[in-house]
């Protein structure tokens, strides 16, 4: 008889969701006195953020972390087929939010405004720290975006395979976890970044 | 087999959710716009702390799981505030 334990591997995600909230909790730290310290810069330079991509992207990550959160609820009542369609919608969201951030930073790539570069130099202080912190946190955002995708396509396709079905779907759950804090991130990122101007 | 009693959430439960999560983005953008000049940062955060718990208890499923899971993060968020706290009160008091 094989062991399985799927509480202990849903408490395994857990902690280590804790320490990428205390990842992150440290650059909200370090955005938090920055923007104490250089308060006017920091409102300068948000005006350069695209608010309006920002938005489009925080519509489409809420919008995917419920299409998971169903697909769950999908495989729990045996709908396997439902559960594939959901989890593409949330992999085609995930699609939406990178070609949007390849815009977003595209354009300020275009200008010369990226870490290292003349125009970023020339600037003050405290925009130069804004530009680093948006730079880093989106960039860290993304990577985690990514990562999410990844494991997210391994359910699907264990989903469709069956190796994921009513009576076990642990992978799903913890898959989704990640998924949501890839949005609970987001959710702090884009008020903090975009909207403060 | 789960020995446990499984919960399982209904699309309509997260599809208000999700409804709400969404209000709530559309109350930060109009707040931000409306600027309420230094409470503008404080009920962006406010909204973003509703809808991260929001999503926390019903999308992360805490509100079926053991209590076990609600002590551990409450305990992850309240050593986060003891370094916002220490921090702060370094760069503000010294």
């Amino acid at each position: 008889m094989e062991h399985r334990d799927d509480i202990g591997a849903k408490l395994g995600m857990w902690v280590f969701i804790f320490t990428e909230i205390l990842l992150f909790g440290g650059l909200f730290l370090v955005y938090a006195i920055m923007r104490s310290s250089y308060s006017n810069e920091f409102h300068q330079a948000a005006h350069h953020l695209n608010a309006f991509i920002g938005t489009i992207n925080t519509v489409v990550l809420l919008v995917s972390s419920a299409t998971v959160a169903m697909s769950i609820t999908a495989v729990q009542k045996g709908n396997r087929r439902l559960a594939v369609i959901l989890l593409f919608i949330t992999l085609l969201c995930a699609a939406v939010f990178m070609v949007n951030k390849y815009f977003e930073w595209g354009h300020k790539i275009h200008i010369g405004l990226y870490p290292g570069s003349d125009l970023m130099v020339s600037l003050s202080h405290g925009q130069v720290m804004f530009f680093s912190l948006y730079f880093f946190m989106t960039g860290l955002h993304m990577f985690h975006l990514v990562v999410g995708g990844i494991i997210l396509t391994i359910a699907m396709v264990k989903v469709q395979s069956g190796t994921i079905n009513a009576d076990r779907y642990v992978l799903l759950e913890n898959g989704g976890l990640y998924w949501h804090l890839v949005d609970l991130i987001w959710i702090f990122l884009f008020p903090l970044l975009y909207l403060i101007t | 087999m789960h020995p446990e009693t499984v919960h399982i959430t209904s699309y309509r439960t997260h599809l208000w959710i999700l409804i709400t999560l969404l209000a709530l983005t559309f109350v930060t953008i109009t707040v931000t716009w409306i600027d309420l000049s230094a409470l503008t940062v404080l009920v962006a955060l406010v909204i973003a702390s509703v809808k991260a718990y929001l999503v926390l208890t019903n999308f992360m499923h805490l509100k079926f799981e053991s209590s076990l899971f609600r002590v551990f993060i409450g305990m992850v968020l309240a050593i986060y505030v003891l370094v916002i706290l220490f921090t702060l009160s370094d760069y503000l008091f010294r």
